[in-house]
């Protein structure tokens, strides 16, 4: 089928706070589809809903044909994730850290080594293969999660603000994996980022979503023309506004700024 | 690993020497064979629990998360992460048991060992099943802190560990009842120097029929977790 997700009238509450507000939106194969929201928006609970860790209240959720909630085990061997948060085992080797996925995965042994080795030099981790994580800088993790997430040969790849807080460099090692993986393998990719010339650069096609709802969904090409604006960062401002997003603190945010401190 | 260690073998040599000399005078005999399965129970249980804390931490920020995308089913990883939590908890007591040994502490048989060893085991996945259990729904760190002192706390000063069972006020006899961790300390201390104060047969089924029900009971709770 011509569209890997899709989603219609996606509705989710918690209590009484209604986080997803009837959103519909879909994501061509093969494209690289960007995810861009204010904070709040419903981001992250859409992926989550996706990608089988959340169940949602209301709506049509396909993924390869497959409802997360319904089919959850094979909509899993479909995608790969690489999370905001590192997923990683810090005790265990970069090596041990793939093993353990295609365990879980149950990619076969042999096979599971080729990919193993493969992925771990075109990532450029190979030569650090034996090294343990947890001694690895925020690229290297991220990097090693990105070979990590495709050692199954997922048809899609979830990206959760993959170049967060990494320098420029990395960045641009890090997009040009999923531009390569894109391109050669045919992955759809599915990410969402706050930098808005990254998506503006690599995304096929933007959904642009707030306060639970998709807004507007198309080509940076077209936003910036429905707006009138020269930067993809300019048409994301007019179309969701000026206004700051203050939010509370989340239990997770609490838990990340304990992390932060502890690990300074 | 070896911080942990501290505090049971601070117990041991502080209270052991400590009330030794009353305990004798007060007819138990030597307080340090009496206090030693006390306290390799103790090395076992806060171990144990805290593995199944960790999951409050691992949810958000680790491993976890990698486990709950993965086509496996939630049972299987809950189990697998109690008997590991489980297995590192056994292990913490067996190496209580060994530094118990160097300050005079005597097993009465070396055949009892091994029922010993299934005690400490059983005590070990029980209270790693339910530390997963709590930590399935609890969602900060900060409910840790009271988990402990209001559970884990009482439910070890009231095992029997520390003080004998027999003769006790019957409203704290009571409690001592209802506490599982008294079957498990009783049957280990039963095994490994003898006078248990309820049957091993009874400590044994008591300890089995709980751990069963938390390990349901923490898979369940398991199972809903949502990332």
């Amino acid at each position: 089928m011509e569209n890997i997700v899709t989603v219609k009238n996606l509705v989710k509450k918690f209590g009484d706070f209604t986080a997803v507000d009837g959103a519909s939106f879909s994501v061509k194969r093969g494209k690289i589809f960007g995810f861009l929201g204010p904070n709040g928006a419903g981001k992250t609970t859409i992926i989550r809903i996706l990608t089988t860790l959340l169940k949602r209240t209301s709506g049509d959720v396909l993924i390869d044909g497959k409802d997360p909630q319904a089919d959850a085990n094979e909509v899993r061997r479909s995608f790969g994730i690489v999370f905001q948060d590192a997923s990683l085992d810090d005790e265990l080797t970069a090596k041990e850290n793939m093993e353990f996925h295609g365990v879980l995965f149950k990619v076969p042994k042999k096979i599971r080594q080729e990919r193993i080795e493969q992925l771990l030099k075109y990532v450029e981790l190979w030569d650090r293969k034996n090294d343990l994580v947890k001694n690895f800088s925020g690229g290297m993790k991220r990097r090693l999660e990105i070979a990590r997430g495709i050692l199954h040969h997922p048809k899609i790849f979830f990206l959760d603000e993959p170049t967060l807080g990494l320098d420029p460099q990395t960045r641009n090692h890090i997009w040009s994996y999923i531009k390569k993986l894109n391109q050669k393998e045919g992955i759809t990719v599915f990410f969402t980022t706050h930098y808005m010339e990254e998506a503006s650069r690599v995304a096929d096609e933007i959904a642009i979503i707030d306060h639970g709802k998709i807004i507007q969904q198309g080509t940076a090409e077209e936003l910036k023309k429905i707006t009138k604006s020269d930067s993809l960062e300019d048409a994301f401002l007019a179309l969701t506004g000026k206004t700051l997003r203050d939010e509370d603190a989340s239990t997770s945010d609490r838990m990340r700024e304990r992390l932060r401190r502890f690990r300074h | 690993m070896i911080g942990s260690l501290g505090q049971p073998i601070l117990f041991l040599v502080a209270l052991g020497f400590g009330f030794g000399p009353i305990y004798q005078k007060a007819g138990g005999g030597s307080y340090i064979q009496f206090l030693a399965p006390g306290i390799i129970a103790m090395s076992v249980i806060f171990t144990a629990i805290f593995s199944g804390i960790e999951i409050i931490w691992d949810r958000k920020f680790g491993f976890l998360k990698e486990t709950l995308v993965a086509p496996v089913s939630r049972l299987n990883i809950m189990i697998g992460r109690t008997l590991g939590g489980a297995t590192v908890a056994t292990i913490q007591g067996i190496i209580v048991f060994g530094l118990a040994t160097i300050v005079g502490f005597r097993p009465m048989s070396l055949i009892l060992l091994i029922p010993a060893f299934f005690f400490i085991f059983l005590i070990a996945l029980l209270f790693t099943a339910l530390g997963t259990a709590i930590a399935s729904v609890l969602e900060d760190m900060q409910g840790f802190q009271l988990i402990m002192n209001f559970l884990v706390m009482p439910l070890f000063f009231l095992s029997g560990a520390l003080f004998p069972l027999a003769g006790l006020p019957s409203g704290i006899k009571i409690i001592s009842y209802l506490d599982p961790l008294s079957y498990g300390v009783d049957g280990l201390r039963g095994t490994l120097v003898g006078g248990s104060y309820f049957s091993l047969g009874l400590d044994f089924l008591i300890l089995g029929a709980l751990t069963l029900m938390l390990l349901m009971l923490g898979s369940f709770l398991f199972s809903r977790i949502e990332a």
